[in-house]
């Protein structure tokens, strides 16, 4: 049986690599993959620790965030799309129109 | 009983004709206007004598239902008519419509027509609610409101501004004995759980005599006298009322020589059941009025604007009245109001006659020998002056003469007062007739040959043919002229042997205001003809002495001046008590208004915080303004830096 903190340990670096994604990357697609990472290793916390305590809550939140996830994706590549008609470019630094 | 005039009308009738004219006024002619307002105080006049016509031996009261009510305080609109408001109404409708008539003529072609007669007729109503009020508290409005009237027409010419200043200072000034009569009036409820004169004047004459000074009746009586040095002009607070002959001529003779000012006098009159009972504050009352009357007579005598000497006449006269209520001669004093009344708003009335044919000139050095062009002025003016210098058979004799003897031989009085009462009188007739001499016999040219004094006086302005007045001026001099001739005859002991039909007339009115415990003193009828005929002497020698000076010999009195320089200096300039004033009081509380509350604390404090709180948020407003770049990625940066504190502190908090 693998133990618990390898599960935990497997989901900070996930979430990790997604903040860093999220922050360090300028392609508005891989940004929005960032966050989905986060999402997932945010799942695979609740997972885990749902196993581990033997409560169903945890699946249960896990089943409301991919729910979440499954609207934001919809939304969020529409405005990307949008976004890019507009301004024939994904780089975020130039969506900048109420920049100060 | 007879007929009852509804006593409510009296006052009203005055108040019509001030809305009327005030509000629509200016569509009428002047002619309108005026009979207008003559016409409101006519028929006032008339009610009011036919009320006190069928005045019985019991003041009558009317209620007109409840004013103020809450809890136990409680105020009725009512009305209180006995012989003393019988006589104060009387003496402020008749005399108010002589001078009403005048101002007629006066005021023609000057400009405010209805403004000033609907300011008038405003001043009657007050003045009238002010005599007929039943309790103190109405009183109190008609006294307030008459303060105002007097403001608005003090500066009535308001684009001059020492006229504005002189209503400004009128105002403020008696605001503060105000202040001393309004604590006075929550004493009185708090001591007699009553305003109604019919409840409190009989309490009062039940209260033991308090014999030392920290009674409430004493509190009371002395406040009350706070509020009467105030309106009536006497020490310390009669410095408004010399700068109040700014005002048109009528209003100084109606306001402030025959009614208003006498206020003082009459609510000291109708407290006098109080003032008895307490000893302290009569002898205060007695020494206030007495100092006042010698005061302002010694700088009436060297003054030169005729107004002006009139005004410090006025201002010693009624430190006259007021020590004759100080004495417990509260008759003679109010018998003293009424013909000081007569006469001094003939005084004023004569020197408006004056001012007017000279057109405009009020200096006296200036004037001279107007007896040929003014013969009526000069004639009702003549009398005017006999009955000030009190000279049989004129009226102030009668009341003069009183006032003398009961400052004497009162129970309160003394040698002292007495002394006071009669360099006054003295002093009284030497300068209303270095008045009357510089005014209508000098000659113009004996005036210009006069050295020039401080100041210089320009060549005398030849009259350009002073002429004598309009009728409708003339008429209502005749009238006084002969009320301050025959006036003073209701009140002579000697002629109707020993009961005059004044002292029974108003009697009814004092019955309360017994002396309690003491007898007066029995003095023979010889002693008191000795006073009279001392005082008689003191006044013909005081008009022999102007004549002297002003007459026969001008020179002597440039001798005089210039010996006494320094002294006649100090007098000329009112013992510098403005100055004085203006240095303790007006200067400090100008000074710390200004810098204190206005600089430091309104400007400094309170618009600073505000100032200091708008430019700080607006600070932090723009550096937190840098936060939101525009720039996506920077948002970003806010939230994983915003999810790391919040972590942190949870597992912070958490553990």
């Amino acid at each position: 049986m693998v133990p618990l903190s390898y599960y935990l340990i497997l989901s900070a670096i996930l979430f990790s690599l997604g903040a860093a994604g999220f922050l360090f990357k300028r392609n508005i697609v891989t940004i929005f993959l960032s966050v989905e990472l986060m999402l997932n290793a945010v799942n695979l916390t609740f997972v885990a620790l749902s196993y581990h305590l033997r409560q169903l809550d945890g699946q249960i939140f896990v089943f409301f965030v991919m729910v979440i996830a499954a609207a934001e994706a919809a939304v969020g590549l529409a405005i990307i799309i949008t976004v890019f008609r507009n301004r024939e470019s994904l780089n975020v630094d130039r969506i900048n129109l109420l920049k100060l | 009983m007879g007929f009852n005039v509804p006593l409510w009308l009296i006052p009203i009738l005055p108040l019509a004709g001030a809305a009327w004219n005030g509000l629509w006024g200016k569509r009428y002619s002047e002619r309108a206007v005026g009979a207008l307002a003559v016409g409101c105080v006519a028929l006032s006049f008339l009610l009011s004598l036919l009320a006190v016509w069928y005045l019985g031996e019991t003041p009558r009261i009317e209620s007109y239902g409840p004013w103020i009510a809450a809890g136990s305080f409680q105020v009725n609109f009512n009305f209180y008519l006995d012989p003393l408001s019988a006589v104060m109404a009387l003496v402020v409708t008749g005399v108010g419509l002589l001078i009403h008539i005048y101002a007629v003529g006066y005021m023609a072609g000057e400009g405010g027509y209805c403004r000033f007669f609907a300011c008038m007729n405003l001043f009657l109503f007050f003045m009238l609610t002010l005599v007929l009020a039943g309790n103190y508290l109405l009183l109190f409005v008609g006294w307030e409101g008459v303060g105002l009237c007097s403001y608005l027409l003090i500066g009535f010419y308001f684009r001059k501004n020492d006229a504005a200043d002189a209503g400004k200072k009128a105002f403020i000034v008696t605001r503060i004995g105000d202040f001393g009569f309004l604590i006075a009036l929550l004493l009185l409820y708090w001591t007699f759980d009553s305003l109604n004169f019919a409840q409190v004047l009989p309490a009062a004459a039940g209260f033991p005599v308090e014999t030392d000074a920290s009674g409430p009746l004493t509190l009371i009586c002395l406040l009350l006298l706070l509020g009467a040095t105030g309106k009536s002009a006497q020490v310390p607070l009669y410095v408004w009322l010399p700068d109040a002959t700014l005002g048109p001529t009528p209003v100084s003779a109606l306001i402030h020589a025959a009614t208003m000012v006498t206020a003082g006098v009459y609510i000291i009159a109708r407290s006098a059941p109080l003032y008895v009972h307490a000893p302290e504050a009569m002898f205060v009352v007695a020494l206030v009025g007495g100092v006042t009357a010698l005061y302002a007579a010694t700088i009436g005598v060297v003054q030169n604007d005729i107004k002006r000497v009139l005004a410090y006449s006025t201002i010693s006269q009624i430190g006259y009245m007021v020590m004759a209520c100080g004495v417990a001669a509260f008759s003679a004093a109010i018998f003293h109001l009424v013909t000081h009344a007569f006469f001094k708003a003939l005084l004023f009335l004569g020197a408006g006659s004056v001012i007017h044919a000279l057109g405009g000139e009020q200096d006296i050095r200036k004037m001279g020998g107007l007896r040929r062009s003014l013969p009526w002025t000069y004639w009702t003016f003549l009398a005017a002056c006999l009955a000030l210098a009190a000279l049989w058979p004129f009226s102030g004799f009668f009341s003069n003469g009183q006032i003398l003897w009961e400052a004497y031989a009162s129970p309160y009085g003394g040698t002292g007062l007495w002394l006071l009462g009669l360099v006054t009188a003295g002093l009284s007739s030497f300068y209303i007739f270095r008045l009357f001499f510089l005014t209508f016999h000098v000659t113009p040219k004996e005036v210009a040959a006069m050295p020039p004094e401080e100041g210089g006086i320009e060549p005398a302005r030849a009259p350009h043919h002073p002429h004598e007045s309009p009728p409708i001026m003339t008429w209502p001099l005749i009238a006084l002229a002969v009320l301050s001739l025959g006036g003073g005859w209701i009140g002579s002991r000697f002629l109707f042997g020993g009961s005059d039909p004044w002292s029974r007339f108003i009697a009814p009115a004092f019955q309360l205001a017994a002396i309690p415990g003491e007898q007066a003193a029995e003095h023979p009828a010889e002693t008191e003809l000795l006073f009279m005929a001392l005082s008689l002497l003191v006044s013909l020698a005081g008009i022999g002495l102007a004549f002297l000076l002003y007459q026969l010999r001008p020179a002597i009195a440039d001798v005089l001046q210039a010996r006494f320089r320094g002294l006649h200096q100090v007098v000329l300039n009112k013992y510098f008590v403005d100055e004085f004033y203006r240095f303790v009081f007006v200067r400090p509380i100008v000074a710390g208004s200004s810098e204190l509350l206005w600089k430091a604390m309104d400007m400094a404090a309170i618009d600073g915080t505000i100032h200091r709180a708008a430019r700080r948020t607006s600070r932090v407003g723009d550096t937190m303004r840098r936060m939101q770049s525009g720039n996506i990625r920077s948002y970003a940066a806010w939230v994983v830096l915003g999810a790391i504190l919040l972590i942190s502190f949870l597992v912070v908090w958490v553990s």
